[in-house]
This record gives C-alpha cells, structure tokens and sequence, in this order.
C-alpha cells in the first residue's frame, strides 16, 4: 500500500524499505501493547467487552435471528441503527480534513490525523453491524464481485459496499504513507497522498449520501422516502463527527503530553455551531411537512412524536434527541464555550448521544411502524442485541485507542526510524 | 522497554504480555464456543453451492439428493423435491373478489400447511385484512379481527405477494438471490440468499418473511410434494414469501388458498391465455391493483361483484 517515494533511493545512510517497513510494523505492534496503567486498565475493559458482544453473536448464529427482539414487521433494529449512525461518524471526520488540506490550517493540519484514524475505527463498526445483521454470514462471499453475484449497479446495498470498503482504503493509505514516512524522517511526497485526500473528501460525502440512498429509494416506507434524507445525514454526521472528535482530542489532552491546539478545536466548534442548527432546522420541516400535510403518510411520524392507537415505545427516545440536540445547540452558542473544557465535552457529549438516537432508533425502527399493511408491532432491542452492539462499540474504540496509541508518538516525532537505530546500535 | 531485566534475556513485561495474550486467546476460544455446533451441522457442498441460475442440470440433481437427505436427517421425513420450470407462454396473475370473501382465512391456514411453515409461529404468506366499509384505504384495516366472520359492517381484504412486474424487492437483493421467473413469479433461491432483509424493508406489501430460527414442523405434518424454489424446508436466516405455489401451479394444479376457499372469491389463471377466467374477470370487471402509485405493478388484482 505505501509505495516507496523516489528520492529514498538518493539517501544512504536511511535503510531501504525492505528493512525499514517491517521495522515500522513491529514498532507499531509493541507500541500497541505497551502504556500506563489506565491504557491496560481501559482496553482490558474494552476487550472483555468485545468478548461478550462476539459471544452474543456466536449464539444468534446458531439459535438463529430468532433470539433477538426483531420480527417480520421490525426486521432491521438496533444493529441497523447503530450502522446508519457509524457512517455519519466516519463521514463526519472529513470535517477535519477539509480545513486541513482545503483551508491549509496549520493547528488542524496537526491533528487531521485523528479525523481520520476516526474514519477508519467508524468504517470496521459499520461493516461489524452490518455483518452481525446478516441471517447468513457464513455466505458473505456471495457479495464478493466476480466469485459471487453483485447486483451492481442496481441494489444501492452494492454502492453501500463499494463506498464503505473504498472509504476504509483510501483512509488505510493516507495514515499508512503519512506515519511511515513521518517514522523514516522523510518529507511525504505529496503525488502519493494529496490526490488521495481530496479523493477521500468526496468520497466521505458518498458514503453517507449512499446509507440515506438505502432508505430512500423504498417508496414503500413513506417515512424514509423523503429528499430530505441524505442531505439531513450529512448535516447530522458534521455534528456528530466533530463532537466525538473534539472528546478525543479532549482526551490526548488530559491523558498524554501531546500537545492538541485550541485552534483546531476552536475550528470543530465553529462547524457544529452551524451544522446543528441546520439540523434542527431540517428538522422541523420534516416535521411541518408531516404534520400539516396530514394523511395516512404521516402514520410513522405520529407514532414516533406522540405514539399511534395506543403505542408509543419511540416516543421517549426522540423527545430525549430533541432535548440533547437543543441543550447542545444551546450550549455551543455560547461565545466562551471553547475557554471552558467542561461546558464544552458536556456540549458535544450531548450532541453526540441526541444524533445517536435521532439516527438511529428515531429514524430506522419508526420506517417499520406502522407496517406496510399498517399495523403497529412496537420493537425495543433486548439483551442479545445490546451485548452484540457493545461489543463492536468496544472493538471500535479499542481500533481507535490503538491506532491514536501508535499515531501520537511517530507523528510527535518520539518514535523514528533512526531514535529505533539508536538504540539498537 | 524496561531496561532492568534486560540481562536475563526476558523482560518482566514481556512476560505479562505473554500471560495476557494466552489469557486473550483463552477467553476468545470460550467466546466463540456456541459456533462450534452450528460449524458442525454445515457442509462444504452446501458452502460452496453455485446460484440457481448458474446449477447444470446434474448439480441440481446432487443438490436435490442432498436436500432430500437433509430432510430425512433433520426432520425424519420422506420427502420429493422437484425443479419444475417455467412454461412458454404462460404468466401467472391472481384475481380477488372482494364481494365475497368472508374473511375466514382458510387461504392463510392453507397456506400454512401447504408450505411448510413453522408451526410456533403460526407462520403464513396470506394477511387477511378486515376493512370497514366506506374506505379502500389499509389504514383502517385490522388483522387480528376476532369473532365469528362476517361483520355487516366490514368487508375482508386478504393480501399476499404481488408478484410485481416492477418488484422492489428484486431491485434492492445485493446478491440477486431473488428474481423475477419466465411466468411472472418472484423467486428466492434459499441457498443463496445472505439473509440481510433489506427486500424485507423495500417490499410495499409486506409479502417477504424471514426465517429467524430453524422451522420447526413435526414429521408427519410435513408436506412431502416440495419444488426447489417454493414450499421445500427453508434453511434458518434466510428470506422466503409466496410462490403462487410453484410446485403445483407448474403442473397445471392450482394455489393451495384457492383451494381452500369456500367462497370461490379467488380466480388464477394464466394472463397470457385469452380464454382463462382471470381474462374474463380482468376484462369484464372493475378492477384495481394495491398502491398502484408505487409503480409496483401487481400480478394480483382485487374487483368487486357489483
């Protein structure tokens, strides 16, 4: 993946990429393994309850779908949501390489990384969720192009595969070339990477605009099929995405040494302050058209905003999103919001956890109430299910713990090809 | 790297790491345990069957024998599956009198049987729909009506697969596990489909089911007249739905629901044979299709007698 730039053969005294390649891998791994007691304490924590989560799974395999709480009237729950929810979070890290690479600003330059190890944490999660939904993983291989059947380009499932998987490599390259050549002390020769991010920007919009595709497109679920999806997807995911970034920069902040610049999350905060009002704005005009149109259409948004005959297990979970998502809004209008850390990982935690739910329980399990015959069969995912979903949350944080783990100290320039030298010498 | 040890070769650290990655491993191997029996119950012919479209007529036959065999094991039934295909000349269509039909739901019961459904579940391809008079609209239709049949007040709407001309669910299938056959019915091939529900979520009419477990069905109740694409025993996690009966309408036999109406409210027939009494209803009655707005294109049609 990381092709040697032209000028390494012109340097000497750097080994070639035969010796430093595997060096670097094996940096990487030791790296991975190694910190202070909180590192093992957390992904000692994490791995057990990935464990749990694959034994959940090992046992829907054999028992069947069956042991989850999905029927014939819900067939997509919390895995599908959680998926719809993790494509936002990957697209929503370009929002740090947009003024990066776009704007050439420098404090964001410094940290675009973190968006986009983010990408590729968020794309392993998408592709665990829709795994962990198949009834049949065992024949994943009927998708593969060529040896399977691909149903290109009419299934947008297809299109669905093709972004994620691309959006993952082309992630995979730029931090791969970025770290290795930062690891050899070399400049990055810009042929190789530059053309890759702008690629990777407009494929972040894809990706998302592809997942709303998948709902959209279905005339027979009135609640999806709006023109409003994708573009309320992306605004949601440059909410999403830049508050969990802001937490994890948050994060280096107060539990390592590296120094992360106010500036680049003085940039995020000035995103989300306008991306979440665009939301709510989307918002209630989705409302407005529902409500004011009226009609049998309108069945799904009334069972999700105020119950329908009786029914009302979404109405909780979408008043709560709209809650957080104003208390957030609310908070990061506030003008000294970036001088106080406490206000401000409060903001994007709420903002975090009110799109979670709007993109998910708010938005994929109400398509399916009513039914296409109209009738009301309500879903709240049980215990299985929540086990699985933790699960490939914790295999996805770990994903990203390492991968900024490793990251942080060969782009600080703590860990080199020539200190590793050193050393051994 | 801690530099105290480093004379005796092995660091400290290095042996907690070891420990922890046994530890891992160790917990891994527990974690995935309950594969271990469903790994046993699949086989290597069945992993690597080629699609529908793809089986030479002498691998349809082995995967036939095998299927057979399969149900001899799991189910301890004699079984006869077939592979009847479609005929020149002939596309099947469906037509509903909605005048009078009583809402028994004897189609769904037979349904039931006729196709091998789970007996928990109570599964069938057929929804009866009770609607009250004055609205067209399934808004207002209720399926799990209770009481003797039928209410003055109401009048009954059963609703299965379509078959489409312009089918959602085919469109959206990522794998092409399910398909539009020669004489107009959707087809699924259950050993290809991956099972991620998303024809499910595209179809209008609520006409596609899941199998969430492995079906349960005891082995005298089992019906041993199975087609390939039809009524034979589903696999566990894949998607299945109404055939117009494939494995009797190919021969010339009719759907297993209009034979079990007492009312005479359904006609099948051919669509391309101009002497067929669905012909007739179509051309002499007023009939209409379900959401036709969707662009859907029902093989199945509903008309009233006056």
């Amino acid at each position: 993946m990381n092709k040697p730039a032209p000028e390494n053969a012109l340097s000497p005294h750097i080994p070639g990429h035969l010796n430093s390649y595997p060096r670097f891998i094996w940096r990487m791994m030791v790296m991975a393994t190694e910190g202070n007691w909180l590192f093992y304490a957390w992904m000692i924590g994490l791995s057990a309850i990935a464990l749990v989560g694959l034994n959940a799974w090992a046992t829907q395999v054999t028992m069947g779908m069956g042991v989850t709480n999905m029927t014939d009237h819900v067939s997509w729950g919390l895995y599908i949501a959680n998926f719809t929810f993790m494509v936002g979070l990957a697209a929503g890290g370009v929002m740090m390489v947009i003024p990066a690479y776009l704007y050439h600003d420098h404090d964001m330059h410094d940290v675009v990384i973190i968006g986009e190890l983010l990408a590729i944490a968020a794309i392993v999660m998408c592709i665990s969720f829709v795994v962990v939904d198949l009834g049949r993983p065992d024949r994943f291989w009927h998708m593969l192009p060529g040896i399977g059947k691909f149903h290109f380009p009419v299934s947008m499932l297809t299109w669905d595969v093709i972004v994620l998987n691309g959006y993952l490599l082309l992630n995979l390259h730029i931090c791969g070339y970025l770290l290795y050549k930062r690891y050899r002390g070399e400049r990055p020769n810009p042929k190789f990477y530059i053309p890759v991010v702008f690629l990777s920007i407009g494929w972040a919009i894809s990706i998302h605009t592809v997942t709303a595709f998948l709902y959209q497109g279905l005339g027979g679920r009135p609640f999806w099929n709006t023109a409003l999806l994708a573009p309320r997807f992306l605004t949601s995911a440059f909410v999403s995405g830049p508050a969990f970034i802001i937490l994890a920069l948050e994060a280096i902040r107060y539990l390592s040494d590296y120094k992360v610049g106010d500036g680049a999350i003085r940039i995020l905060v000035n995103i989300m302050r306008v991306t979440i009002l665009i939301n709510l704005l989307m918002l209630a005009s989705e409302v407005f058209t529902e409500f004011y149109t009226g009609g049998s259409h309108t069945a799904a948004a009334h069972y999700l905003y105020f119950g329908l005959h009786g029914h009302n297990a979404l109405v909780p979970w979408i008043w709560s999103s709209i809650a957080l998502t104003i208390l957030a809004a609310i908070l990061l209008m506030r003008p000294n919001v970036t001088q106080h850390p406490v206000m401000l990982i409060l903001a994007c935690g709420l903002a975090f956890a009110g799109i979670w739910i709007e993109k998910g329980m708010g938005l994929i399990i109400p398509g399916f109430i009513p039914s296409t015959l109209h009738e009301i069969v309500e879903y709240t995912p049980n215990g299985i299910e929540w086990r699985v979903t933790a699960g490939i949350w914790a295999a996805g944080l770990m994903i990203y713990t390492i991968a900024i783990r490793v990251a942080m100290p060969i782009f600080s320039g703590e860990v080199s090809l020539e200190k590793d030298a050193e050393k051994h010498a | 790297m801690t530099e105290e040890n480093k004379s005796s070769g092995i660091s400290r650290r290095t042996v907690v790491k070891g420990i922890g990655a046994t530890l891992g491993a160790a917990a891994f191997a527990k974690a995935i345990a309950p594969l271990a029996s469903w790994a046993a119950d699949q086989s290597i012919d069945e992993f690597l069957q080629k699609h529908y479209t793809e089986l030479k007529p002498e691998q349809m036959q082995k995967v036939i024998k095998r299927l057979e065999e399969d149900a001899k094991k799991d189910y301890g039934a004699d079984v006869q599956i077939t592979d009847t295909k479609a005929q020149l000349g002939v596309k099947f269509g469906y037509a509903l009198n909605l005048s009078i039909c009583v809402g028994c739901r004897k189609c769904a019961q037979a349904c039931h049987y006729e196709n091998n459904h789970d007996r928990a579940s109570g599964n069938s391809y057929i929804r009866v729909l009770e609607m009250k008079k004055g609205s067209l609209d399934i808004e207002h239709g209720k399926v799990d009506y209770k009481g003797p049949v039928p209410k003055s007040d109401s009048f009954y709407m059963p609703v299965q697969c379509q078959q489409c001309d312009n089918p959602p669910c085919v469109d959206v299938c990522p794998v092409e596990a399910t398909w539009k056959e020669k004489d107009g019915i959707v087809a699924v091939d259950y050993n290809w489909c991956i099972g991620c529900r998303y024809c499910e979520a595209a179809c209008p009419y609520h006409a596609r089911r899941f199998n969430w477990t492995k079906p349960e069905i005891p082995k005298e109740e089992i019906n041993p007249v199975q087609g390939y694409l039809s009524n034979r025993i589903r696999p566990q996690g894949v998607m299945e739905k109404c055939t117009f009966c494939m494995h009797k309408t190919r021969e010339g036999k009719l759907p297993a629901c209009l034979e079990a109406c007492p009312t005479g409210s359904r006609v099948f027939g051919n669509l391309l044979d101009p002497e067929s009494e669905i012909r007739w209803v179509l051309e002499n009655k007023r009939v209409f299709v379900l959401k036709e707005e969707l662009g859907t294109k029902p093989s199945f049609y509903y008309f009233f007698d006056e």
